[in-house]
């Protein structure tokens, strides 16, 4: 198989689109492209990243103006079309935004931005992204947001929950998910959701910042792993 | 020439932290008895249009499109028909 190709989408106000450049290339030894919002297509590659940051300032609310990028066509046409997007924090924002992940990331409960390393529990690792993952693992990764407040209504949460689409929830390190593990009062202790046909990953945590220990953590890899993993499975079943 | 005055607030059944700080500010103030203070967003434009009704179709497809997220929020706006040469005012 030939390397894979990772997209990863620059917007105004992107932060975090290098980190993402930094551990897919250096270390996950992928290929990778950054795209600029402007362009009209993503290209040849095997997967999108929506990076981190604060696309045209936060303004009016988180991804809401990013959404209508130009490239966003694009990105909603390689989505529904099957391809791998993962949108990380204000990716993770700008997917909601756009509709290919449902509900909406409120303002932190606290109204403080938390930066700080915080636990995940994996709900589901039958996932092209949580593959490499056992049920249950705690993985150890960052967050960085103030808005990170995964709000839905009640019958997509139901739905969510009945379809396996939360991937990753909050918990503390044994992998209690308790209300004090969450560091932004998400709904059901929501950190990370799949849409249906589970090819479009939506998370507040950042992996791309842990991929190696200088960074205090790993765990991230496993994200990137499975994802990577996911490819060689189906183009051996294809 | 309209001018849209738009108002965004989040819907009923979602809290509103910012809402509860800024209420406990105007506690502090001394004025207890105010109440349910609620975050919202204000937003005005001016909408070229031939009729009230076209400029409202604009200022609603705005609204649901883009200045109010359905799943969180509300909005209302009302239009006031202004002349073209004191629209820059």
């Amino acid at each position: 198989m030939s390397k894979l190709k990772v997209g990863i989408v620059v917007f105004p106000g992107s932060n975090r689109d290098h980190d993402a450049q930094y551990a897919m290339e250096s270390v996950m030894k992928l290929e990778t492209r950054l795209i600029w919002h402007k362009e009209g297509s993503v290209g040849d590659v095997d997967a999108v990243i929506l990076p981190g940051g604060f696309s045209y300032g936060d303004y009016l609310r988180c991804g809401a103006i990013a959404r209508f990028s130009p490239i966003m066509t694009d990105v909603v046409r390689f989505a529904k079309s099957g391809g791998i997007v993962m949108g990380i924090c204000n990716g993770f924002q700008i997917l909601a935004e756009a509709g290919l992940l449902p509900g909406v990331l409120l303002r932190n409960e606290s109204l403080k931005f938390v930066c700080d390393f915080i636990n995940l529990r994996v709900e589901n690792n039958q996932t092209r992204f949580s593959s490499q993952c056992n049920q249950g693992d705690v993985l150890r990764v960052l967050i960085a947001h103030g808005d990170g407040n995964y709000f839905a209504e009640p019958d997509t949460v139901k739905r969510l929950e009945d379809n396996r689409q939360i991937v990753f929830r909050y918990c503390d390190e044994r992998g209690n998910v308790t209300k004090e593990s969450s560091p932004n009062g998400s709904i059901n202790n929501i950190a990370g959701i799949i849409n249906e046909q589970g090819n479009v990953l939506g998370m507040m945590p950042h992996p791309e910042n842990a991929v190696e220990p200088v960074m205090g953590s790993s765990d991230g890899r496993k994200i990137f792993e499975s994802l990577v993993e996911s490819f060689v499975y189906h183009s051996l079943s294809a | 020439m309209f001018h849209a005055k738009i108002v965004v607030t989040l819907r009923k059944s979602i809290l509103d932290p910012q809402g509860k700080a800024v209420e406990h500010g105007i506690h502090s103030l001394g004025y207890k008895n105010a109440k349910n203070v609620r975050i919202g967003k204000f937003v005005e434009m001016k909408v070229e249009a031939s009729s009230k009704q076209e400029a409202e179709r604009i200022v609603q497809e705005a609204c649901q499109k883009l200045l109010a997220n359905p799943v969180m929020e509300d909005f209302t706006f009302t239009l006031e028909e202004v002349h073209a040469q004191k629209a820059h005012v």
